[in-house]
């Protein structure tokens, strides 16, 4: 609809609102946590290339990404996830659930072929899919807390998984699906290419969609998002699956690599995510962050337990260290949106 | 004027664009509205007044399909409708400046504009969800220019605005998609005396194109000197309506949402 332009005495015209300037957004860039913690990554990265001729090698470099991956798959979901208002503590059993489910299916097929492992990804996905659309439900359908909801499954999914496997790790994992896991293109790593295809994915569809803005609306403001038209219920569970969906992807990745079902291994991934996510700046209470700040707060652990590794620290130094830069930077956070709101 | 109440509740004329009757709500034990009625016409702003608690806001949530009514029936443009989400309210060009403004504080002004109807880029990409930012932030660019509200910065999150600024997006919001009724829950609430008087303002020009206003506010002189017409709220009822002919004061207005100098208004609640 047009209104006519009467009366009403013209006040300041918005100058130079229309076309956000390259130093505005630079400002604005510089003024975010993923900047400093960007900083705070540099340096570490330049203090140990200092102290040890042993961190800059091409084979160590290697490793830190490597290692990087499979957390970073893990941490785009849960960037979403957490950017929504929400939690998904079930990632790391459902990474299991889903190994098992892969590993068996490819033990019963019996081949070992490209066809085997693509079955096994099938599984995989589907049993990651499965938990993810059953947290979701919960979560929006049943209305109960994200944190209760996702803590119950996580403890299922592995309680399943010791039950699929009767308790020992399943090891028959076909040499085409490791050959793939260790492969690498130019001395890049597949699995490397594969974790940066994914970030670079997650990236352009978080900031530039309609659903990646939508997940940003019913963070901020889920009554204000109903009240708009957006079906908050039916994107929380897209979310969820879209969690559950890659920690079936970090799955493959991981029995690849790994070449086991590792049964033990990833209790501490939901926390390593959530901790990766809050390093990089998303709101613990959800309406803000980025994929670019998961990605340094991936990189900062891993940077400091490997550089203590070469240094011969003891790496468990590093869990010491991340705790309080974990807390530090949400007091950072808190700060900063109360600063914004007085 | 005071007009009469009769059991049609339906004025002379020609015939509303939005209709309730008979609208009930209970939350629980807490009955909010117990049957009423309600008219606004296209080109005429209604203010609905009432105390805290008469019910004002719930009742512009059921019109806006945020709640669904306990009972009554509700038509637009004569015919009867059924709001299950504000998507359907939406898609009748029923708009809402609700009175808590319903923005999300993390995102851009135009995000906030074009908040669950979001443009899309032409083309393949579109089709993928792909947004059309620079479209979007255009639009709304041009809808705060024609509203004369002034952003010196179209990039932050809302939340650094003042609430006058915030306020200001909500209002522009509306206005900018509704095509038949606008309802604000005390629009002027968080703005000082010259914005005010450039909503009021505004809110006139929006009501000469044609589109019907529903105006709740607590401010009486604000509401005589704009209302072409005044329904009053009391107690989740309509006790009364006036034509705002210049024969309607303050006291009156006070009196009927008091209950106080109101004998017929209590017959008629009863
Ligand atoms: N979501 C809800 N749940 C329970 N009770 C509610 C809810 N919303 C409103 N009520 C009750 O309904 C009644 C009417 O509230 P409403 O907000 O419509 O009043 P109002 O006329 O808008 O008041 P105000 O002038 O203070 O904005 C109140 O008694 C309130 O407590
Ligand atoms: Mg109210």
């Amino acid at each position: 609809m047009s209104i006519p332009d009467t009366a009403v005495e013209p006040v300041t015209y918005m100058a130079g609102a229309a076309a956000p300037t390259t130093g505005k957004k630079l400002r604005a860039a510089m003024n975010s946590s993923p900047f400093y913690m960007l900083l705070i990554l540099i340096v570490l990265v330049g203090f140990f290339s200092y102290v040890s001729p042993n961190f800059a090698t091409t084979f160590n470099v290697r490793n830190v990404f490597l290692d990087a991956s499979t957390l970073m798959i893990l941490a785009i979901g849960m960037t979403y996830v957490m950017i929504s208002g929400g939690f998904d503590l079930s990632i790391g059993s459902v990474l299991v659930f889903s190994g098992v489910l892969a590993a068996k299916t490819m033990e019963w097929i019996g081949t070992d072929n490209a066809m085997t492992v693509g079955a096994g990804l099938l599984a995989a996905l589907v049993g990651g899919l499965a938990w993810g659309l059953f947290n979701g439900f919960c979560i929006s359908r049943l209305r109960v807390s994200a944190l209760i909801t996702t803590l119950g499954s996580m403890g299922s999914a592995l309680g399943l998984s010791y039950l699929l496997t009767g308790g020992s790790d399943v090891r028959t994992v076909p040499n085409t699906l490791i050959k793939i896991s260790t492969g690498s293109f130019f001395n890049v790593p597949y699995l490397v290419i594969i974790t940066v295809v994914f970030t670079i994915i997650g990236m352009v569809w978080l900031h530039m969609t309609r659903f990646g803005r939508h997940t940003y609306i019913v963070g901020s403001n889920p009554e204000a998002a109903r009240r708009a038209g957006i079906n908050v219920g039916n994107h929380q569970m897209r979310l969820y699956a879209l969690s559950g969906l890659l920690a079936g992807v970090a799955a493959m990745l991981s029995l690849g690599r790994f070449a086991t079902t590792t049964l033990e291994g990833h209790g501490n991934d939901p926390l390593d995510a959530i901790t990766a996510v809050v390093l990089g700046g998303t709101s613990l209470v959800g309406g803000s962050g980025t994929i670019i700040g998961t990605v340094i707060g991936v990189f900062i652990p891993a940077v400091l337990s490997n550089g203590f590794i070469i240094m011969g620290i003891a790496p468990f130094w590093q869990m010491v260290v991340i705790g309080f830069v974990v807390i530090a930077a949400v007091y950072a956070d808190q700060i900063k949106r109360s600063r914004r709101a007085a | 004027m005071r007009q009469d109440m009769g059991a049609s509740g339906v004025r002379q004329g020609n015939a509303p664009i939005l209709e309730a009757r008979g609208i009930v709500k209970h939350f629980g034990h807490v009955q909010a509205l117990q049957g009423v009625d309600f008219e606004a016409h296209a080109g005429e702003i209604t203010a609905m007044i009432g105390d805290n608690g008469a019910g004002k806001s719930t009742l512009v949530k059921i019109l806006s399909g945020v709640f669904k009514p306990t009972s009554g029936t509700i038509f637009v443009n004569g015919r009867e409708v059924s709001f299950s989400s504000p998507a359907d309210a939406h898609a009748q060009g029923l708009e809402t400046v609700y009175q808590d403004l319903s923005v999300a504080q993390d995102l851009s002004p135009a995000a906030n504009m074009f908040m669950g109807r979001e443009k899309k880029l032409p083309g393949l990409l579109g089709k993928l969800g792909f947004l059309d930012n620079v479209t979007m932030r255009r639009d709304s660019v041009a809808a705060f220019e024609r509203l004369k509200v002034s952003l010196k910065d179209m990039e932050t999150p809302i939340s650094s605005l003042s609430g006058g600024q915030r306020q200001s997006v909500a209002i522009c919001r509306s206005i900018m998609w509704a095509k038949s009724v606008v309802f604000m829950d005390e629009p002027t609430a968080a703005l000082g005396v010259l914005q005010t008087a450039r909503t009021l303002e505004l809110i006139r020009r929006i009501r000469d194109t044609g589109v019907a206003i529903v105006l709740i506010s607590h401010n009486m002189r604000d509401v005589l000197e704009v209302a072409d017409v005044v329904e009053v709220l009391r107690l989740g009822r309509r006790i009364a309506r006036y034509k705002n002919d210049g024969t309607t004061s303050v006291q009156d207005l006070v009196g009927a949402m008091t209950g106080a100098l109101d004998p017929v208004a209590e017959e008629f609640a009863a």
